[in-house]
């Protein structure tokens, strides 16, 4: 945490954000002969909700899945925590405090939205399958306690009703929903969110960025989202990257990439008035 | 009853101390939460109110103080309310629905120094209004969530509170026993607002009699104890709610559930099976509908048995509820059916236990009604209002019918005037209405006798009450005889065919009737039957339709002309509209109640047509989109004769 501890900011609603959380340098992602992301640089600082945008194709994506460890960067480092982070296992990331939901939701259809949200914490689990298979000793303490934390996320995100619904019987909104529960059961320091809005109407995206800001706010955790409504992404972020062709084009606070005429030209579209 | 109402218990924090030394270790409040019930015994809720009461007393609540609580039903609200009681002060529980401007009103009116919010959405709205009325000076919120950005020095957690209370009981101790022992049976036990349909809201003020004497006496009609269990999912506001979960709950004893969210009461309520249950008939029409469709779904051997054994529980269900003479081999089978079909069915509806049911606020289906006494659940129907606190009128065990409303409850003196208005006295009588005498001296006589606004009589074989329709809509046919138009259209509507009737004759010979048809009835019904249609409005002249409605028509008919004071309110024409009734074209409030007057003047060529004598009508209504364009229908419709039957005692006056 040396050079890169700086002071952090305070954003114009009050909330306090702290030094560089992560750090992305000279990151560039090739498959094969495409370049998906060309020499990119920014960071995340701790607390703040930072937004990725761009048009389609842009690499928002890929950005997301180099930060999740998914892809491995050909070029460039992503520093976390202060420390050069080594190429590493899904599973691996998850230990380090970073969940993420999907762009398509992932979650099991059979299963209980209660149990669902209980497979976000398998990496906290310390007993073996063998005595949480009996439910004996340990085991059962350990799932007591981890429930409990998860009723806490579906008092959170208001979705008691359906704790014993099948998955595949909810509607999208909802299952966005769950998915964000059990990203957040893993009681992430970093929460990546893949287009958390897409195909929600009006009602269903106020109560998504009204469920992103309390998270933030409540639990102090920073979130990093890919998001294609530039409304919510103005409202919710306190930052935003915007990349074109896989090149970031602009970042600094939602006014100011509102005014850089890169981005307006790139993606908003060359203003008529 | 004796004056002394209460035994030594002239307050609702005295009954909460007896209860405390009487039940320590019996559930008093059970709230589900992340999950799990938590529950707080008699002995742990009374010390968790005194330390939430010091609180109030640190923030410097005085004696007289108005109190405002508004958020859903949650055990520390309750709390907070009888916390404010010790205090002196007098709790005033606000629908939570309101909006601003609502919650306004009653905040100016009542002069709240103090404002109890469940949660952060209703500090925001007292939050709006705040500026505007300047006596609010302590905000106190239960939910810490979102909380935290807020200007916190007129503000505070209410668990914050009952911390400071806790901390600082040695100051304050002596203060609140005072402040308790000073509490009498006139002392005001709490302020509720009139829903106010009809003008402004009314505060209503109930003393500690009204709410302790009323509670004793229906408690013992009922047979309730300690050891019961009630959910509380009604608003807070409202004075059922009040009398259930504060009056009656400490008075037995028994136990108040409250649900983890408004959207999970069914299924919190089949988790604590209560023993004593109170819904409109809303509700136990929507839980009647679920059941009926899942039974379309289910398997055929299965649909036959419910549908064998409903049959028989319909025939023979009430009459062994009611501890009528059942022939053995139908008791058998009745028994047999409880095993097989009702016990499954009550359990999944979460009315296994119930031991009393009450519906009341409007007319219930009879079908309805009945569906639930035949599967031996012992449901009743009640009369109140808030001025009465609750109860005027309830059914006692074994006298239970869908259309009387009981006889008079323990206490309760009833009084039917020559306009056919019900008025009542009783112990529960409201003291006045909060800084508006005029209104409390145009309400409440000098004697105590009370006006509900409701006409109705009582039955003279039975002495049950049988409420008509609201006073000021009952008038009087053209030789003199009531017309009480809502009686027949709810009757009317009880079909599931009929989805809206207008009854008219007020001033006229005889009665005659608009009827709406219900497009999903009618259009199931034209499709099982392969009757093909193209419009709403040539499915409502369809012959065969229309022969239906009639056969309803004259079923009401027969069934009005029993009642000799309302055998004039027959209908003798009726037709059947082309369009649906709408709020859109301003025939219906935004609450889907018949504006009269204004269907009266649209449709008065139709009016004149059915007193007119004519077999049809040609017609053009205007009609307006949702989008707001607006357009016209045309059509001829045939105006049909219903049978009636001739009036017991009233032929001379024909």
């Amino acid at each position: 945490m040396n050079d890169m501890a700086q002071d952090g900011y305070t954003t114009a609603d009050g909330r306090k954000i702290g030094g560089v959380l992560m750090e992305m340098r000279n990151i560039t992602l090739r498959f094969g002969g495409v370049k998906a992301i060309t020499d990119i640089s920014f960071d995340i600082r701790e607390g703040e909700i930072r937004a990725i945008i761009g048009p389609n194709g842009a690499g928002k994506s890929s950005m997301l899945n180099v930060i999740s460890g998914f892809y491995v960067p050909q070029e460039g480092e992503v520093w976390f925590h202060g420390q050069r982070r080594a190429p590493m296992k899904p599973y691996e990331v998850a230990r380090q405090g970073i969940a993420r939901t999907f762009q398509n939701i992932a979650l099991f259809d059979g299963m209980s939205v209660l149990d669902n949200i209980m497979t976000g914490r398998l990496t906290m689990m310390k007993t073996g399958l063998f005595s949480q298979a009996l439910w004996w000793g340990r085991a059962q303490a350990e799932e007591t306690a981890h429930r409990e934390k998860v009723e806490r996320i579906i008092d959170f995100l208001e979705i008691q009703t359906i704790r014993k619904t099948p998955v595949g019987r909810l509607p999208y909104g909802l299952k966005k929903r769950v998915e964000l529960a059990r990203a957040l059961a893993a009681e992430p320091k970093l929460l990546l969110l893949d287009e958390p809005m897409a195909g929600m109407n009006v009602e269903e995206k106020e109560d998504m960025s009204r469920f992103i800001l309390d998270v933030n706010d409540e639990f102090g955790t920073t979130i990093a989202l890919i998001e294609h409504d530039m409304g919510v992404v103005m409202d919710l972020s306190d930052r935003v990257v915007v990349m074109d062709y896989g090149k970031k084009i602009g970042d600094g606070t939602p006014d100011q990439v509102r005014a850089n005429q890169a981005v307006i030209d790139a993606y908003l579209g060359v203003a008529h008035d | 009853m004796s004056m002394n109402a209460g035994g030594d218990c002239p307050s609702i924090p005295a009954l909460l101390a007896r209860n405390a030394r009487k039940y320590p270790t019996l559930a008093a409040y059970r709230e589900k939460e992340f999950g799990i019930w938590q529950s707080w015994t008699w002995a742990e809720a009374e010390v968790q109110i005194r330390a939430m009461a010091m609180g109030f007393l640190a923030l410097g609540m005085a004696r007289g103080d108005h109190v405002a609580v508004i958020g859903r039903n949650r055990p520390a609200l309750y709390w907070s309310m009888m916390a404010a009681q010790m205090c002196g002060a007098v709790p005033v529980p606000l629908y939570q629905e309101a909006t601003g401007d609502e919650m306004a009103y009653v905040l100016d009116h009542c002069g709240a120094r103090f404002v109890v919010c469940g949660d952060q959405e209703q500090v925001d709205k007292v939050i709006e209004v705040q500026d505007a009325i300047k006596h609010i000076e302590q905000v106190v919120y239960l939910d810490k969530r979102g909380m935290r950005k807020y200007d916190h020095s007129h503000m505070n957690a209410l668990e914050d509170v009952v911390a400071e209370g806790r901390a600082g009981h040695h100051r304050f101790e002596a203060e609140l026993e005072a402040r308790i022992n000073e509490l009498t049976y006139d002392s005001t036990c709490v302020m509720l607002y009139t829903s106010g349909t009809t003008g402004k809201p009314k505060g209503v003020v109930l003393s500690n009699r009204n709410i302790i004497a009323t509670s004793r006496a229906s408690s013992e009609f009922d047979h309730l104890r300690a050891g019961d269990e009630v959910l509380a999912y009604l608003p807070m506001a409202w004075v059922g709610d009040f009398i259930f979960s504060i009056g009656q709950a400490t008075w037995t004893g028994f136990c108040v559930n409250c649900p983890e969210s408004p959207e999970t009461m069914m299924t919190d309520l089949r988790e604590i099976g209560p023993t004593y249950f109170f819904a409109p008939p809303r509700i136990f029409e929507t839980m009647l509908t679920n059941v009926m469709i899942r039974m379309e779904d289910a398997s055929r051997l299965k649909k036959r048995l419910f549908d064998h054994y409903m049959a028989l529980a319909r025939r023979i269900g009430p009459a062994i509820l009611d501890g009528k003479p059942v022939s053995a081999l139908d008791r058998l089978r009745y028994g047999l059916g409880n095993r097989l079909i009702y016990g499954p069915l009550k359990n999944t509806l979460g009315l296994t236990r119930v031991r009393v049911a009450y519906t009341a606020g409007e007319a219930i289906g009879p079908e309805i009604f009945d569906f639930y006494r035949s599967l031996g659940i012992n449901l009743k129907q009640l009369y109140g209002q808030t001025e009465a606190s609750v109860f005027i009128t309830q059914q006692p065990d074994g006298q239970v019918r869908s259309d009387t409303v009981g006889v008079p409850s323990p206490g309760v003196e009833l009084r039917i005037a020559d306009s056919g208005e019900v008025y009542y006295r009783s112990p529960g009588t409201f003291v006045k209405y909060f800084n508006n005498p005029e209104s409390t001296a145009s309400t409440k006589d000098a004697e105590g006798w009370v006006a509900t606004g409701d006409a109705g009589f009582i039955e003279e074989d039975t002495g049950h009450l049988r409420i008509i329709d609201r006073a000021k809509d009952v008038g009087k046919m053209a030789d003199g005889r009531l017309f009480a138009p809502k009686y027949i259209e709810n009757k009317l509507k009880f079909y599931p065919n009929i989805l809206e009737a207008v009854v008219f004759g007020a001033a006229r010979e005889m009665c005659t009737a608009f009827i709406n048809i219900d497009l999903t009835a009618v259009g199931n019904w034209a499709e099982r039957s392969n009757i093909s249609y193209s419009s709403y409005q040539e499915l409502s002249q369809h012959p065969q339709v229309i022969e239906t409605i009639k056969s309803h028509v004259e079923a009401v008919n027969r069934s009005v002309a029993e009642d000799p004071m309302l055998s004039g309110c027959q209908v003798h024409r009726f037709l059947v509209l082309h369009k649906e009734l709408d709020a859109d074209d301003g025939e219906l409030t935004r609450t889907r109640k018949v504006r009269r007057n204004t269907i009266a003047e649209k449709f008065a060529e139709l009016i004149e047509a059915l007193y007119g004598g004519v077999a049809s009508i040609y017609t053009e209504t205007e009609v307006t989109y949702e989008d707001g364009r607006k357009g016209a229908i045309k059509a001829t419709l045939t105006i049909t004769d219903a049978a009636v039957v001739p009036g017991k005692q009233r032929m001379a006056a024909e």
